[in-house]
Formats: C-alpha cells, sequence, structure tokens
C-alpha cells in the first residue's frame, strides 16, 4: 500500500535532557504485525505514548493514516484516535467502572449504538479474551492481575480499531492464555487486516503473531524488517536477546 | 482508505460488499439500519461472499437482522462465517442485574446506620491509637519523629499565611460592622471586649478548624487514600511497619499539637485586624486597646480557645484518617471520602463547639 499507517521521523525524545530516542525513524505499513523489542528502560513505552499522541516528542513528527497528531484540530484527532486501540502495559482501567462498563465505555462513546447491540459486542469480547460473562459485574480492583491485562485487551479491541497498540500484552498471562491471545489476535488480523504494534518480550508471542521486528537500541531503531532478517543482525542487543532461541524462531 | 459498506437487493438476493466495520458503518448507520430491516422476514438469499472484511460489531447488526438464528440460504467465506458464529454462541438473553430502587425511608435508615458504622470505626481507631501510643512508650526507638516533624511543618507552618489572612480580614470586618452599631449608642469602649471575646474565644478556633478541615483534612485523606489505591499501604505492612503508627499517628498528633499554635497565631492577626478598623472608625489607640483587653478578657478565654484548638486538630486529622483507610481502591470512592471527610470534620467540629460553648458557660466572661 501506498500510504503508511504510522510514520515517524526523526524522533528526539529528552527527559530533563536525558535522550531516550535520538533521530528515530520507522514506517509501519497496513497489515503488518512489528513486535517492537528493547530494554528495559529503553524507551519502548515511550515511542508508543508519542504514537498515540499523549507525549510529544522534543524534535520530529508524528503521522498516524497519514495526519500529523499535533497539527490538526481537535474533532479530527478524535476521529484519527477513533481507529485506534491502546493497551497499556498496566491495563489503565477505569477504576470507578465494573468491567462490564469499562469496555461498553468506548461503545458508549459513539452515541450511536443502542444498549443491546453493545451488551452483546461486550459479552463477546468478554469470550474473545476467555473471561465469563458472569465476570462483567466485578470492579478492576476485584480482579487479578491478568485478568487486568485481559480486560485491557478487551477494551482496546472494543472498536475492532485498524491500529493496534499493545504494550507487553502477554506478560502476566500464563503460556496457555498467551498462546490463545496469539491465535485470537492473528484471527483478528486475518478477518480485519489490523495493523498492529506490540511491545514483548515474550519469544512465543513474538514467534507466534510478528510478521516484523523492529529493535529499539543505542535510541534508535537499529533494525527494522521481517523476522529473519532481523535476526541475523550482527548487534549485541540481537544477539543477546535471542541467543540460544534462536531457532524456536524459524 | 476504506470502502463503504454495500447492500444491494435483486431478485430475492441480498448482496453485501465492501466494508462492513464499525468505523466503515458509522457515517451512515441508521441508513444502513433502514435498508437491512424490510430483508428481516423476506426469505431470501444471504450472498456475503463478496464482503471484504466484517467485524463484529456488523457481526452484530446481521445476526440481529436474521433474528438471532441462521438465515436458511448463506453464502460466505469460511472466515466471515467465523465472525458470525463467535455472535451466535453467545447466550440470547444476558440477565442484566435488575437496578435497585431504594425506598426514602429504607435510605434514611442505611444512612444512619453508615453514620453509626463510621462512629464505631472512628472509636475502634482511636482504641489503636492509643495501644500504639502505649507501644511507643515502652519502645521509645520506634516513635516515628521525622514524620511528626514533616506533619506539624506541613499542617502548622504552611497554614500561616493563610490563616492569617483570613485571620486579618475577619477581625476588620467584624470590628467595622460593631463600631458602627457602638458608636450610635455611645459605648466606644465595648468594642474592646466585643472583639476580645468573640475572636478568641469563638471565632478564632472555629475559623481556623474550618479552614484546617478544608486544607490539611482533605490532603490527609487523598493522601492515605491513594496509598490504599495504590496498594502503597500494603507494602509497608508487609516491611513490618505498622500503618497506623507511621501514617496515621504522627498526622493526629501533629496537627493536634499544631491546631492550638495555629488558633493563637490567626486570634493576635484578628485581633490586630481589629484594633486597626477600631482606630480608624473610633479613633481607639492601639495602646489604649492593649492596656484594656486584659480587664476586658479574662485569661480563661485564652485557654478556653486554645483547648478548642487542640480538640477541633484532633477531631479533623481522625476524622480525615478514618475515611483515608477506608478508601476504596477506585478513583469514586477516593472523591467521595475526601468529600465526606472534609464535611464530617466541619460538621463535627461545629458540633464539639457547642459542646463547649455549654460547659464553659460560666468561665470567662467578665463581671461587670
Ligand atoms: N515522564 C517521564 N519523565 C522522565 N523520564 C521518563 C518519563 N517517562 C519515561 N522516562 C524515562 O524514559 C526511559 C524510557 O522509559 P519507557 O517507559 O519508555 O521504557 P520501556 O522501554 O517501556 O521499559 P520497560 O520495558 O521496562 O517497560 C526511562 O529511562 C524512564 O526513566
Ligand atoms: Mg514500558
Amino acid at each position: 500500500m501506498s500510504q503508511p499507517v504510522v510514520e515517524l521521523t526523526g524522533i528526539c525524545t529528552a527527559f530533563a535532557g536525558n535522550f531516550v530516542h535520538r533521530d528515530l525513524n520507522l514506517r509501519v505499513e497496513a497489515g503488518q504485525i512489528v513486535g517492537l523489542l528493547g530494554g528495559s528502560g529503553s524507551g519502548k513505552t515511550t515511542l508508543l505514548r508519542e504514537m498515540l499522541g499523549l507525549l510529544r516528542p522534543t524534535a520530529g513528527s508524528v503521522s498516524l493514516f497519514g495526519f500529523n497528531l499535533n497539527g490538526s484540530d481537535a474533532l479530527a484527532q478524535r476521529a484519527v484516535r477513533r481507529r485506534l486501540g491502546m493497551l497499556f502495559q498496566h491495563g489503565a482501567l477505569f477504576s470507578a467502572l465494573s468491567v462490564f462498563d469499562n469496555i461498553a465505555f468506548p461503545l458508549r462513546e459513539l452515541r450511536c449504538l443502542d444498549e443491546d447491540w453493545i451488551r452483546r459486542l461486550v459479552h463477546l469480547k468478554l469470550a474473545m479474551v476467555e473471561m465469563e460473562a458472569s465476570h462483567g459485574k466485578l470492579m478492576p480492583a476485584e480482579l487479578s492481575g491478568g485478568m487486568v491485562k485481559r480486560v485491557a485487551l478487551a477494551r482496546a479491541l472494543a472498536l475492532e480499531p485498524e491500529l493496534l497498540l499493545l504494550d507487553e500484552p502477554t506478560s502476566g498471562l500464563d503460556p496457555d492464555r498467551s498462546q490463545n491471545f496469539v491465535d485470537l489476535v492473528s484471527g483478528l488480523q486475518q478477518a480485519l487486516g489490523l495493523t498492529v504494534i506490540m511491545v514483548t518480550h515474550d519469544l512465543n508471542t513474538l514467534a507466534g503473531l510478528a510478521s516484523h521486528v523492529a529493535v529499539l537500541a543505542d535510541q534508535r531503531i537499529i533494525a527494522f524488517g521481517p523476522k529473519d532478517e532481523v535476526m541475523s543482525v550482527d548487534h549485541p542487543f540481537v544477539t543477546g536477546f535471542f541467543g540460544a532461541d534462536r531457532r524456536k524462531l524459524l | 482508505m476504506s470502502a463503504p459498506p454495500r447492500l444491494h437487493v435483486e431478485s430475492g438476493r441480498v448482496l453485501l460488499s465492501g466494508h462492513w466495520t464499525l468505523a466503515a458503518m458509522l457515517p451512515d448507520l441508521t441508513g444502513l439500519q433502514a435498508q437491512l430491516a424490510p430483508q428481516r422476514s423476506v426469505d431470501v438469499v444471504w450472498d456475503l461472499s463478496a464482503l471484504s472484511r466484517l467485524d463484529s460489531a456488523a457481526a452484530v447488526l446481521l445476526w440481529r437482522t436474521w433474528g438471532n438464528a441462521w438465515p436458511a440460504r448463506l453464502e460466505i467465506s469460511p472466515l466471515h462465517r467465523q465472525v458470525i458464529e463467535r455472535v451466535a454462541e453467545l447466550p440470547h438473553e444476558i440477565a442484566m442485574p435488575p437496578a435497585l430502587r431504594i425506598h426514602p425511608i429504607e435510605f434514611i435508615g442505611s444512612l444512619l446506620l453508615k453514620a453509626g458504622r463510621n462512629l464505631q470505626g472512628m472509636i475502634v481507631l482511636f482504641g489503636q491509637l492509643l495501644l500504639d501510643v502505649a507501644f511507643l512508650f515502652k519502645h521509645p526507638a520506634d516513635i516515628p519523629w521525622r514524620e511528626f516533624t514533616a506533619n506539624i511543618y506541613k499542617s502548622g507552618a504552611q497554614a500561616l499565611p493563610v490563616t492569617a489572612l483570613v485571620g486579618f480580614l475577619i477581625g476588620i470586618t467584624i470590628s467595622y460592622l460593631s463600631a458602627l452599631q457602638l458608636k450610635s449608642f455611645g459605648a466606644d469602649i465595648f468594642i474592646v471586649n466585643i472583639l476580645g471575646i468573640s475572636i478568641v474565644r469563638e471565632l478564632g478556633p472555629v475559623l481556623v478548624a474550618v479552614l484546617v478541615a478544608g486544607r490539611s483534612g482533605s490532603a490527609m485523606t487523598a493522601q492515605i487514600g491513594v496509598m490504599r489505591v495504590t496498594e502503597e499501604i500494603d507494602a509497608l505492612s508487609t516491611m513490618g511497619i505498622s500503618r497506623t503508627i507511621r501514617v496515621v499517628l504522627p498526622k493526629i498528633i501533629g496537627l493536634t499539637v499544631a491546631m492550638p499554635l495555629i488558633v493563637l497565631w490567626a486570634s493576635a492577626v484578628a485581633l490586630l485586624g481589629g484594633m486597626l478598623a477600631a482606630m480608624l472608625q473610633l479613633d481607639l489607640s492601639f495602646s489604649y486597646f492593649i492596656e484594656s483587653l486584659p480587664r476586658a478578657l479574662p485569661v480563661a478565654n485564652l485557654f478556653i480557645g486554645l483547648g478548642k484548638g487542640l480538640v477541633f486538630g484532633f477531631v479533623i486529622s481522625l476524622v480525615a484518617c478514618y475515611f483515608g483507610l477506608h478508601v476504596k481502591p477506585n478513583t469514586e470512592s477516593l472523591s467521595s471520602n475526601t468529600t465526606s471527610a472534609v464535611v464530617t470534620a466541619i460538621t463535627t467540629v461545629i458540633l464539639a463547639d457547642a459542646v463547649f460553648a455549654i460547659f464553659t458557660r460560666h468561665i470567662g466572661v467578665p463581671q461587670l
């Protein structure tokens, strides 16, 4: 396709003079599932926040679906934001709303679906992430860590957005659930042609899901491309990360 | 980029094409629903094979159009069939909890019960504090000096400017209004009695209590509440640190010690304001005012004022800490408990003030 879904050009980010990103470039095309790798504290979450427009980079530009998030007016921004879903690293569920209302929230915000429709969609999403319908009445504080992750994923999927940003979606899930997550997202990707950018440290998720891999190290994207190409890059982080498990991925 | 969803009806066939996704349907959702509705009951062939995308919102829409059952004749790709199968697997009627309706009398009753529970909880907290104090007597090394002094600074020293400002303005206002009345009776010099008694005995403590409840009380509830929300309180307990000794006790003792001092300060500044207004309005000199103050204001009033400060400080911090400890881990409960803490603290202070007024009615009133 001609237009990239996400395009980052010349991103620099500094917190109080400390550079997290320096002249970083990334271009993600529609339909790709990109695994974003990088050491802890290397600025992966920060990069996702910049894609969402929650944080303005010190220099450089971010465009989503060809829109510059920082430049356009409020209505255009809202239209763009409806086309993406984000799973935050720590869930970021609305603590005052029940699980059901958390997932229903983005649907209700559209103001054109009736309650029966919303109810069915919410239960569908709950089933997708393997939560029981009866869990809908629980409050976020009453959930286990992995359940928080799954509800947050259900909320991110509520609108079945074109672009899905996932920050460590499978950390805190058992291997079975991780595998189901992989199946779920790849199923959705086939049906809807989603674009996914996910931060993960889990090799199985990466192996099962990612079509492309981007490696964030030395404050830039040092490698971006199909999985097998990136694995053969000669960089201490890449060799260290894949290490002995290199074969598992192929 | 996305092709709009299309519906084409021809001789017993309903042909769907384009992107049937929520985002693509949104611009003309009502139009689409109106187009689908007439096909509901008719026996037609549903041809979904030309569909390029189908998401679950659209699947729900189709499923509802079909009356919650598969149509007799359907042409669809396996991938899209899967999407609709997921919708089909949902139970039809998912029981939602019925909305609770509360009778007004029941509401009042539950309110009273809640108030009773809160009172009981505060007494329990107070008992716990007494046990903690006894424990600290035996283990003086565990006394949290740092937290204690930090609290005196935060709720005491940092409250001085605002209490001074408000006290000064109130002093001026009362003095000015009384002066207008007194002048017409020719009883100018009684301004000293009026200001002295009203400010030192009554207004100073109550005014400061209201300000401090809003300022430090809410801060205490919010801080302890957020510590509950983020599980910091639990982290403290795991390290073997008592939450009441480390978090609650320093706040309560800190404010109990600081309040009389703030009351003294605020009353002094209010008297200064009153003195200034009296000088401008009644030509009463500073030196006359200061000389006659001890005669007009028996020293017992000062002790009553300070005693009120002590009690009010204790009440405000106890209420604030109690509500903070009972925050449920969500934002709604945090905000409602902070509100309850301030409202309850101020109400209790006024109540305590009335009790003080009754029990000290024979003390400190100058006999003329
Ligand atoms: N708001 C902030 N203010 C100051 N520094 C920040 C801020 N947010 C992030 N940082 C710093 O930026 C760096 C990158 O943080 P980020 O959260 O993006 O890491 P990460 O790659 O997501 O790590 P992890 O894998 O552990 O989640 C860290 O060194 C962090 O200290
Ligand atoms: Mg992170």
